[in-house]
Formats: structure tokens, sequence, C-alpha cells
């Protein structure tokens, strides 16, 4: 409840540790971190620490994949999609191995490590990958959910998780389903197409629009490849504008995604809500947030210069 | 034994001959010079069935210098993973032989390969899931010399010593050159043994181009137990074919109809 999205994914590992014997976990020296150490203690014999070697470690969980495992690689999502980006093109999605990705720390919510930890390009650079789905759960809930579906999905997957802990918007009863976006709160005059910590956010923005008389739709859209290519034209038709919020670069991420479809199906106003082609740096997360324009407030703004 | 496997070995370099004219691209040169260790493994060692490529206790090989691609199909072929008058499609369009190995496309390619460094971690993983499974089955890796300038090779071999991989057996097919020149005008990447030696490898160097060298060497790497193995192979690049012989052009250049039909005279002959 109400705890960090990485959390929700090392408890979720352990789950699936006793459900299924062919789940194994690989991580780079971080898993304490992502939370990997969970596995590592419920289930030894399956954990592979790879040390500080995320291109082998990407490479050799291709190799277990190949040889029939389920294999989750956790890493922070800069080094994940960054660092080891041609081992996860070239050993995981060009050959379509079902390697899922954990990657955790994404984002500006790392903080006060900065900006050479906080990845704002993952989302973008996963997105380019033929064979690759990108997920962004919006809670524990949902990321916990979204890790147990991981395992069905055939081929790679990229799990975003975050370190922030993030409030719990999910019930129990919530059934996650990948490609699905989810209606979190009807609205007529603009959408808001957010995933991750952003959702919260828009939830915020959408009360405090509804003060002013804006009804604003907020969507939540964990899944980012494949988009859920219905549900946001549906926006663009019912609300004719639309705002995307992500906790990452605008550039070829969620709002590029929305406006990709958008742009060839149903031309609308699309506002890009994220990280503006900046590097993060160091502090609070809520400082950051306020400082790179992450928040109800600047999505409330946004809106409101959509609408003039 | 011998004799059958040196019919193999010529056989597969006159295919490598044709396959690389026929599409007018490829790699002759480094195909050339590991077509030994390929015969060995396929011919001799390996525990495999053709007729089930993906036979859960197979042993499983990759070509971690997946540009030498040629050398694998032919040796496939030969072996009968697919029928030998698919080779000359190397690289067309329409065919299931890519230019560097495609696990989804041809039969018998136990991993995807192109992108230098990255083999050797996917014989670990291989490795590591073939015990955890509690199965026998062996992982063999053929590495380029030049391609050891990729750091994560070396990241692979820490990993397979600390996870002692006494089930993997590593081969550097050492012929000396690369793209830009020799390796060590390059980059200098000898001594290679002490290199391996010193991330806990058991090592052996021997004439890649011997036959019994290679199957004697692959069986003393077999009984080591505690720690991954690799073979040192002094090879020729180009070899069989003189004009190609230790030169750098025949890296990733294609014989011409003339240069193919003296190279397999060559062959021929021998």
């Amino acid at each position: 409840m109400n705890a960090a999205t990485r959390v929700a994914y090392g408890e979720a590992l352990v789950e699936l540790s006793q459900t299924n014997p062919d789940v194994v976990v690989l991580d780079a020296d971080l898993g304490e971190a992502t939370n990997t150490n969970k596995f590592h203690k419920a289930c030894p014999e399956r954990y592979f620490d790879m040390g500080i070697s995320e291109a082998d470690m990407m490479a050799t969980a291709a190799g277990f994949a190949a040889a029939g495992k389920i294999p989750f690689a956790s890493t922070f999502a800069v080094f994940a999609a960054g660092r080891a980006f041609d081992q996860v093109r070239n050993s995981i999605a060009y050959p379509n191995l079902g390697v899922k990705i954990g990657a955790t720390h994404a984002g500006i919510s790392v903080g006060p490590d900065g900006g050479s930890h906080q990845a704002i390009e993952d989302i973008a650079l996963m997105r380019a990958l033929p064979n690759m789905t990108v997920i962004c759960p919006s809670d524990d809930v949902e990321a916990r959910a979204a890790t147990f579906a991981a395992v069905d999905i055939d081929g790679p997957v990229y799990l975003r998780f975050s370190r922030y802990a993030t409030k719990t918007f999910h019930n129990d009863d919530y059934t996650f389903k990948v490609g699905k976006g989810e209606i979190l709160r009807e609205g007529a005059d603009v959408a808001l197409i957010a995933c991750g910590l952003m959702v919260n956010e828009a939830l915020a923005a959408a009360e405090e629009l509804a003060g002013f008389g804006v009804s604003a739709r907020v969507v939540n859209m964990p899944t980012i490849k494949p988009l859920d290519n219905d549900l946001v034209l549906d926006c663009a038709r019912t609300c004719g504008k639309i705002v995307t919020c992500e906790e990452a670069t605008i550039i070829g991420g969620l709002g590029s995604a929305v406006c990709e479809l958008t742009a060839r199906m149903c031309p609308v106003p699309v506002a890009r809500l994220g990280v503006n082609d900046v590097f993060g740096k160091s502090g609070d997360v809520p400082g950051l947030f306020e400082e790179y324009g992450l928040t109800a407030a600047h999505i409330v703004k946004k809106v409101n210069s959509l609408l003039s | 034994m011998a004799q059958d496997l040196a019919a193999v070995a010529k056989q597969i370099r006159i295919d490598i001959i044709e396959e690389t004219a026929a599409a007018g691209s490829g790699h002759p040169g480094g195909s050339l010079s590991c077509t030994d260790i390929l015969t060995v493994l396929y011919f001799d060692k390996m525990n495999i069935d053709p007729a089930n490529p993906r036979w859960a206790d197979r042993d499983r090989f990759v070509l971690s210098k997946g540009h030498a691609a040629p050398a694998l199909y032919a040796t496939l072929a030969e072996r009968g993973y697919f029928p030998r008058e698919d080779l000359k499609t190397l690289r067309d369009i329409d065919s299931h032989l890519q230019g560097h190995p495609n696990m989804n496309d041809t039969p018998g390619v136990d991993m995807s390969t192109g992108s230098l460094g990255q083999g050797l971690s996917a014989a670990n993983g291989m490795a590591l899931a073939g015990r955890l499974d509690g199965k026998d089955y062996w992982v063999y890796c053929v590495l380029g010399d030049g391609e050891l300038q990729e750091g994560q090779v070396w990241e692979a071999a820490m990993s397979a010593a600390h996870y002692k991989l006494d089930n993997l057996i590593a081969f550097v097919d050492h012929n000396g050159l690369q793209i830009d020149g020799p390796n060590d005008a390059v980059m200098t990447v000898n001594p290679i043994d002490e290199k391996f030696a010193a991330f806990g490898w058991h090592v052996q160097v021997i004439d890649g181009s011997d036959l019994e060298a290679i199957s004697a060497a692959i069986d003393a790497a077999k009984a080591e137990t505690g720690r991954p193995s690799v073979i040192v192979c002094e090879t020729v690049k180009g070899k069989g074919v003189s004009f190609m012989e230790n030169q750098v052009g025949w890296h990733g250049k294609a014989p011409d109809a003339a240069q193919a039909e003296q190279a397999l005279a060559e062959l021929a002959a021998e």
C-alpha cells in the first residue's frame, strides 16, 4: 500500500518464485535498490548477480531465455535501456527472446543521485525497438500485476519502475490488461493521458480543473507500446484536446506515441508535459518535480494554455 | 575418423567460397579460419540431432564472431540441418540464411549474433540454465581475436569463472588479423592465453588448423572441473585459399567469379 513500484516489483518476484519454476532473476549489484534481493533471499539458486556488468547481464539473460527460462533482468533504468542498449537490441529484441527487463529508478524521481542516474530517455529508446513491450505501472498494485503479466507476454518486455513511493489508487480487484489504458475519471473538455508517477498528478490536476469548470478526462496509459490506440483516438474524438504526462523526456515517449497516432488518424492539439529535453539534477523529489514542470499545477497550466 | 573430418572440413571450405561468391558479400577470411574448429565440434564432439534442432538436451553452440556465419551455415548444412542448396542463397532477400546468424530463421542456430562481444554472455546463460535444470549438455562458443577488444567479453569471462562454468568451452579463433590490420597494430590483444588464465580459466593454446589437436584439446577441456575452459586456436585467416591466407583484405570481401574459380580449384586439389 502506497509503496514505490520497485518494492511491489520485488515482492511480485518472490510470489513468482513460488509459482513459476522457470523464472530466474539477474541483477547487476543493485539488488537492494531494485528489490530483487527479496527473490535472492527466497530463492538463491535461481538468482544470479552478474556484478556491475549490465551488458553481460542482458546477454546472459538472453542465453537463459534461449534455454527455456523466464529471466527477469534488473538494474537502474538508465543502465538497462542505455548502457546495455545494444545488448537489449541485438541479443534480446532482435531474436525476440522473452527477457523481462525490470528497470527501476526511472525518471527524475531518482532524486539525490542526480542527472547521471535519472533516466529520461529510456521510454523512447525501448519504444523504438521492434518486439519490445513497454510498460510503465502507475502504482504498486499495477506494478505487481504488470510483473505477472510480463511472464505471459511472448517476447521481451521493458518494465519501468520508480524509486519514489506512489499513492496507491488501484483496488485489489484491478485487472491489468497489457496494451489497454483505463479511464480513471470522465471528462469532455480535455483528456489527460498519463503514465507512471504522473497519473496521480493528473488526477490532482483534474480535481483542480473541475473547480474552474473544466472537465478533464484522466487516462492511465500503462502500456506505451503497444499503445491503446482505440482509447487514445476516443480521447481525441471525445475531448478534442490532449495533454500527455510522463516523467520522461517529451521526445520519443508517451507523448510522441500519442502524437504519432492522432496526427495520422484524428489530428487534435496535443500538448506534451514531461522533461523538456534537459538532463536531471540532484534534489528532493517534490522540489525537482516543481523545477522540471512535473506537478499537477503544471498540468493545469498546460491545459489552460491549450484551451485558451 | 581423422580422414573423414579432413574431407568434411575441405567441403565446408568449398561451401564457404561458393556461398560468399554467390552472395557477392560476406566474410570468407574469418570463416575459413574457424572451419576446422566447427568441423570437429559438429562432426565429432557435439551431442546434437539435426532432425531436432531444438532438442532440450542438446549441446549448444554460439558463434560469437557472428560474421563467420558462412562457416556455420556450411557446417549445419553438411551436418543435415537444412538442404545444401540453400547455401547459395546466403544474404538473399528471401533466404533464411541471414548475413549474421538468426536463431529464428535458420535451423541449428542456437543464438542470434552479429554484434561482437555478446555471444560468450549468452553461452554463459545457457550453461547456467543447463546446470539449473540438472542437464549435462555442453555449451561451446567461438570468439574472434579482434572481438576480444570488446569489454563485454571480459565481463563474461569474469562471470564464467565466478560461476564455475565447467560445462562451457570457448575457442578463440586467433588468426591475428582484423579489419584495420593485424590485432596488435590496431589494439593489442596479446597475450590472450595469459589474460584468460588471469580471469580464472583453464587455458590451452593449440594449432587451430590441426583437427587432431582440436579434438584432443576439447577432451582435455571436458576433463576440467570447477572452471570454464578456453582453447586459443592459432589459425590462419583465409585458410585453404592461397591468395586469401593471412591477408587483411579478405575479412569482409567476397571473391568474384574468377577468384572463386581459382579458390575452388585449389581446395579441390587439396
